[in-house]
């Protein structure tokens, strides 16, 4: 498999009356073609900032891309033209958004948006687009399509907004897509659906997916490796089968605890992480998950851990690792 | 359950109706937000009300607060029939059920410092009139709550939103109340913090044996904090059973398929599932399916179901399923 995105020390800030804001602050990561990654962290982590990074779609003023690389088959997406960058978006990389209304254009029928998305990008006449819009709004589970496409889109539902999304993104044959937090509006039986479609398009095409989300349910079904994110950067990164069974990080297991879950003794006890995420206006010294930290040493306040590997594919950023293990292989 | 239950819904029913023109308003449909509903509460129980949204839970809950005229059906709470109660009984009543909503954001005022949220309630009852002993009880309660009492100085902006929703605890219990509903509590929370105020609910449960109605979509919370749910769809109660028996033997095809539909945050055990996926999407309530509200969207409907409305039976002691082909 080769590589398709290599985001390498990602930096990226806004100015805000309360200070500079660091959302995402060095991160790196990589998509291999056709696999699932997906993100997981809590609100305010830098999740869609570092997503939108990639697309470079950060509103500036106030944000800025300030260091880093993001490389996408080989090409280095910061130093793209406007123009070639305009091509890719959209076409090679697409992305679903939660709020698909803020993605739809509401004056504009569902059929217009996907047909000129597609004369654009693939070069079709109006007629061969219109064919394939048909085609798409079918194979994304949308009854009497040729119907929908004249439709806008405040007419559907938002499990079926949702599915239009869907088939913008795969009309253009992207290589990869970057969904954030696709499904946190809907029900749940609506979820599972939306789900399921993207993890089958994505195997038949191919697509390289990333997903973003803070269910750590949601990345357990679908995703292949995952990145767990905090205060701007990657805590732990590695397989699902790394990060739920044998996490390396005091915050990813603080996360998997915190969950109540179905398969467990009704019971049990949650244990919560106690405070909250740190403001990222201040300058954090040190380990920013410190503050929250049962396994925080003297050391954690002073030095910034780097990400590391622990195991093959496996990286966490935390001194205290190895106690970490030490723990959870006595307690199992 | 032989003690006499704290409060009791029979047969309740709200139908909204649903007018268009501006000058001359026309009802051209009603929505039957919820229609037959009845279950019962325990002192110290936490009944849990899950169903995709739409389906009547909040307006369920806002019709045992008396925030809406129920169209039928009867609100029984310490005994006594909430709508034969006169304003000064209903008052009384009012400030033993209270409420917490899902968005702290939009139900604190902004305008008022934290000390006042929580204080105002015991001043407009005439609780604590003296301001020095309203302003003990707001910093204990702040306490409660897992807040420093210096919060009470704070507006709703300054705070997280886990803080904001302790905030909004802390005013619920500001009158002692027996019974909370709590409306999507914990749902716009992230789950480490979500997980301090589950915490923070079943110890106030413990401490103050409070009944709670717990409304809410993220079934694993719920079978976490409930005693019992009741399951909703389209305004109708299709299943109600204890949490055990609900999520080991769930019997109605909607709460299997809620059920199937929760991804399980282990990746092995996900590996090992059948997901399968119920097609299609909840229809218009305000033009339901005939017969059994659930027979388009149901793997076992047989024709009789889109004639007739399933009644509720008791299939095992406390378990009630509205299905007949269970
Ligand atoms: N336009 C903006 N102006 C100022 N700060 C922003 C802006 N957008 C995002 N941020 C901040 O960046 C941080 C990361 O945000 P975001 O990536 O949206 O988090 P999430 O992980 O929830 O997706 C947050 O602290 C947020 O407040
Ligand atoms: N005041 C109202 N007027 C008209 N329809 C209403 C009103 N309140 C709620 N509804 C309708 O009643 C149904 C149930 O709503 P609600 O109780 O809020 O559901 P839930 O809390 O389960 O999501 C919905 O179809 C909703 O649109
Ligand atoms: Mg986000
Ligand atoms: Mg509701």
């Amino acid at each position: 498999m080769a590589t398709l995105l290599e985001v390498k020390d990602l930096r990226t800030q806004f100015e805000t009356s309360a200070g500079t804001v660091r959302a995402v602050d060095g991160v790196s990561y990589t998509v291999e073609e056709g696999e699932t990654v997906g993100i997981v962290g809590e609100s305010g982590c830098g999740k869609s900032v570092g997503a939108l990074s990639v697309l470079r779609l950060i509103p500036d003023p106030p944000g800025r891309v300030v260091g880093g690389s993001i490389h996408f088959r080989g090409e280095d997406l910061l130093a793209m033209s406007d123009e070639k960058l305009h091509s890719v978006r959209g076409g090679q990389i697409a992305m679903v958004f939660q709020e698909p209304m803020t993605s739809l254009n509401p004056v504009l029928t569902i059929g217009l948006q996907l047909c000129e998305t597609m004369e654009f990008h693939l070069k079709l006449t109006p007629e061969q687009a219109r064919l394939r819009a048909v085609e798409l709004l079918g194979m994304v589970g949308i009854s009497e399509p040729e119907r929908r496409l004249d439709q806008y889109p405040h007419h559907l539902s938002g499990g079926m907004r949702q599915r239009v999304m869907i088939a913008l993104a795969v009309s253009c044959k992207p290589k990869l897509i970057i969904a954030d937090e696709p499904t946190t509006a809907l029900d749940v039986t609506i979820q599972a659906q939306i789900l399921e479609l993207m993890k089958n398009l994505t195997k038949r095409f191919g697509v390289a997916l990333v997903v973003i989300t803070h269910n750590l349910g949601v990345v357990a079904r679908y995703a292949d490796r995952v990145n767990v994110m905090y205060a701007g950067r990657i805590v732990e990164s590695g397989t699902a089968a790394d990060i739920y069974h044998r996490p390396m990080h005091p915050y990813t297991l603080g996360l998997l605890r915190s969950v109540p879950r179905m398969d467990r003794p009704r019971g049990e006890k949650l244990i919560p992480i106690d405070g909250q995420p740190p403001d990222l206006t201040r300058e954090i010294v040190g380990c920013a998950y410190r503050p929250r930290c049962s396994f925080a040493t003297e050391r954690c306040a002073r030095e910034d851990p780097a990400l590391e590997a622990v195991g093959h594919g496996h990286r966490s950023a935390c001194f205290e690792k190895d106690r970490l293990a030490q723990l959870l292989k006595v307690a199992s | 359950m032989s003690a006499a239950p704290l409060l009791q819904v029979k047969n309740l029913k709200m139908h909204f109706p649903v007018t268009e023109g501006v000058m001359v308003r026309k009802v051209v449909a009603t929505v039957k937000a919820v229609d037959d509903v009845s279950f019962s509460l325990q002192p110290g129980e936490t009944l849990g009300l899950v169903g995709e949204s739409g389906c009547g839970k909040t307006t369920t809950g806002r019709c045992i607060l008396q925030l809406e005229k129920p169209t039928a059906g009867e609100i029984i709470f310490e005994g006594e029939d909430l709508a034969k109660l006169d304003r000064k009984g209903l008052v009384a009543k009012r400030a033993r059920m209270q409420v917490i909503f899902q968005d702290p954001y939009s139900s604190l005022n902004p305008r008022m410092k934290v000390g006042s949220i929580i204080g105002e309630p015991m001043k407009v009852h005439g609780i604590l009139p003296d301001r020095k002993q309203r302003q003990e009880r707001v910093a204990e309660l702040l306490s409660v709550c897992g807040l420093n009492p210096k919060f009470m100085d704070r507006y709703p902006h300054e705070m997280s939103g886990g803080q904001r929703q302790r905030v909004g605890i802390a005013r619920a219990l500001a009158l002692n109340p027996q019974f909370i509903v709590c409306d999507e509590a914990v749902s716009a929370l992230d789950v480490s913090i979500q997980a301090q105020v589950i915490n923070l609910l079943e110890d106030l449960r413990d401490k103050f044996n409070l009944s709670y109605l717990f409304i809410a979509h993220d079934l694993s919370v719920v079978r976490h904090l409930c005693h019992r749910v009741a399951v909703m769809y389209l305004g109708k109660l299709v299943e109600l059973a204890d949490s055990d028996e609900l999520f080991e033997h769930p019997k109605h095809p909607y709460t299997k398929a809620l059920l199937e539909a929760v991804p399980i945050p282990d990746p092995t055990i996900e590996k090992g599932r059948v997901h399968r996926i119920m097609q299609g999407e909840v229809p218009s309530p305000m033009n339901p399916p005939s017969g059994c509200v659930f027979h388009p969207r149901c793997p076992i409907a047989v024709d009789s179901c889109k004639r007739e409305v399933p009644q509720s039976r008791e299939l095992r002691p406390g378990h009630w399923v509205a299905c007949p082909r269970v």
